[in-house]
């Protein structure tokens, strides 16, 4: 090294982006999420057919040249209806944690810093909610409201709130305590300014990894409910409903069952590579050193 | 006029135990541009002090009585939003551990940038004030650095930097709180002398927590020292070590490894415990270590005059004048 000089600095956000690719665990898993993000987004470009359009002549075919993947029971197919399932996935999973996120960052945060019975009135909260299995509380709503697409959002984002919101209070907590907290009290920084300032970017790491773990959380769920008939309505192309379909008929066709199961597999890896990679890098300490 | 002037000022703290009482009517005052060394071992109610002087104090500390004068106001009797107004721009903290007093998250410009949100001024002449500042204190190509991290600094530099945004509003007090505890030898004889010339320079009142007897004396104009949260002398410099009136102040001198003559195997200790600040002894706080102690040690002392502006509460400064 003979070059002294001091990069250029990088804004924050290029600066993770930069760590992130150098790192292969972290670059594998952001391709296979592009990957996954621009099927579900592109799916009317890249499906070969349409996911609904019934071809029953054709139905239960194997994998083969005009269908990749092969058909199901009723002739659709396979591989169109798994890029449109990608669809429904994301649209499930994004505004299920970005709202978990939202709701889960403020009452946590608000708890963590506030009073101890504001404390003990949201702690209460989350563990009322978190009392009810997912999958109960799903079935008791859908049996009030009716399956839907919104339900099983609200249903997953309302359950994952207090995973979010703990781990926001937790370290909204230790913060509190830091004595850097207590430097910028002495300096003048008033509430407002702890909390947005000093407080949310170190909790807005550690919350961004498990958003990225959680993801293939929230699609299994989705999956899953949509499996037991309470999430999507059929003919919606869902990797839920393709399980479903397929779980019924796998002694015959099982390219059926796995065709739904490998995306939600891909899923998993992806975004849990990506959560790996990114706690190394939020933390400006860290970066660089993880990867080699 | 003394920037600050704390008069009888009583702190306890709610304990299962009992209340248990931190600071006991302590007085002391800090005159325009100088700096006042505050000494004393563990638990003698410094960190007290400063919390209460800063109005940061635990939720279950307490007032009793007494009063802190800034500029002449009450800083005990000021609203939440009149001493945040004070913070940062008339009365600073340095603290004791440097590498834990910067956000570990941002960078070292932005947090110097954003201390300043009172001021109307730009973007880029924050950023300048903050290379200003860093280079006043003594970091090296100060605007390539701003753009780093906090864990990219050495202790020495990020107490350098600590200084830097204590001091970037020009307060009339500096409050240390051992800053220089947590570094080694060269390092703190460094850092005192740049707060010397800050000093200097700024033309503030700096008010120096230390237990390290040597850097008051080479820093401070003016020393007090605590005894279990009281205070039993205080005096300039020169007086108070030269000729320690306080029994405990003498134990403490003797105590201190630049003043030991002989080679010794055991450092000098003073024997015995500090007392209980729940069940408070009656008398002389330090009665019990005290090895002069006599009848009168029974009886509460009074700050008596030892000398022209160099006090001690001890009974003995009577005697000795009779004697």
């Amino acid at each position: 090294m003979t070059d002294l000089t001091v990069p250029k600095p990088r804004s924050e956000l290029g600066e993770i982006v930069y760590h992130l690719v150098r790192d292969p665990l972290g670059l594998t898993g952001l391709v296979i999420v592009l990957l996954i993000l621009a099927s579900a987004l592109f799916a009317p470009w890249i499906a070969p057919y349409d996911p609904i359009a019934l071809n029953v002549p054709d139905r239960l075919q194997g994998p083969g040249a005009a269908h990749l993947l092969g058909t199901d029971q009723l002739g659709r197919d396979t591989f169109s209806r798994v890029i449109w399932g990608g669809r429904v996935a994301l649209q499930v999973a994004l505004p299920t944690i970005g709202g978990a996120i939202l709701i889960g960052l403020l009452l946590g945060m608000i708890a963590g810093y506030g009073p101890k019975w504001i404390d003990n009135l949201i702690v209460l909260l989350f563990d009322t909610v978190r009392s009810f299995p997912t999958v109960m509380f799903a079935l008791a709503v859908v049996a009030l409201v009716g399956p839907s697409l919104n339900t099983v959002i609200v249903v997953i984002m309302v359950t994952s709130v207090p995973t979010y919101g703990r781990v926001v209070r937790t370290l909204t907590q230790s913060l509190k305590e830091a004595e850097f907290i207590t430097a910028e009290k002495s300096l003048g920084a008033s509430t407002p300014r702890i909390m947005t300032v000093h407080i949310l970017p170190n909790v807005l790491g550690p919350l961004a990894v498990l958003a990225a773990m959680d993801i293939p959380t929230v699609v299994g769920l989705e999956a899953g409910l949509s499996f037991l008939g309470m999430g999507v309505k059929p003919p919606t192309p869902s990797w839920g409903s393709l399980l479903n379909d397929g779980y019924n008929l796998i002694r015959n066709t099982p390219w059926l069952i796995i065709a739904g199961g490998i995306p939600l597999i891909l899923t998993t890896i992806g975004f849990t590579f990506l959560g790996e990679a990114l706690r190394d890098v939020v933390d400006p300490k860290l970066r660089g050193k993880g990867g080699k | 006029m003394a920037v600050l002037d704390i008069q009888k000022l009583s702190v306890s703290y709610a304990t299962p135990r009992g209340e248990l009482k931190a600071l006991r009517d302590v007085s002391i005052t800090v005159p325009d541009r100088k700096i006042v060394g505050i000494v004393g071992e563990s638990g003698c109610g410094k960190s007290t002090l400063i919390s209460a002087i800063i109005r940061l104090m635990a939720p279950n500390a307490h007032v009793g009585s007494g009063q802190v004068a800034f500029k002449g106001e009450d800083l005990l009797t000021k609203g939440e939003a009149q001493i945040r107004a004070l913070r940062g721009t008339q009365i600073s903290m340095v603290f004791q551990d440097p590498m834990q007093t910067h956000n570990p998250v941002l960078t070292v410009g932005r947090q110097m940038i954003d201390i300043q949100y009172r001021d109307a001024l730009s973007k880029a002449e924050k950023r300048k004030r903050a290379v200003d500042m860093l280079a006043l204190v003594g970091i090296p190509d100060p605007e390539a650095r701003l753009n780093q991290y906090p864990f990219e600094f050495s202790g020495g530099m990020r107490q350098r930097i600590a200084i830097a945004m204590a001091l970037m509003a020009r307060p009339a007090l500096l409050i240390a709180d051992e800053p220089t505890t947590a570094l080694d030898a060269t390092l703190e004889v460094q850092i005192i002398k740049r707060l010397r010339e800050l000093q200097d320079e700024i033309g503030c009142s700096i008010l120096f927590i230390s237990h390290h007897l040597g850097v008051i004396a080479e820093l401070c104009d003016e020393v007090v020292v605590m005894y279990a949260g009281e205070v039993v002398e205080a005096g300039s410099v020169r007086d108070v070590f030269h000729s320690p009136a306080h029994p405990y102040t003498r134990a403490l001198l003797e105590c201190d490894p630049g003043h030991i003559k002989e080679k010794t195997r055991n450092l000098p200790t003073i024997p015995g415990n500090i007392p209980d600040l729940v069940n408070l002894p009656s008398g002389c706080i330090f009665a019990a270590r005290c090895p002069r102690r006599f009848d009168a040690c029974t009886a509460r002392p009074a700050m008596a005059e030892a000398s022209a502006g160099h006090g001690t509460a001890c009974h003995l400064i009577g005697m000795e004048m009779t004697a």
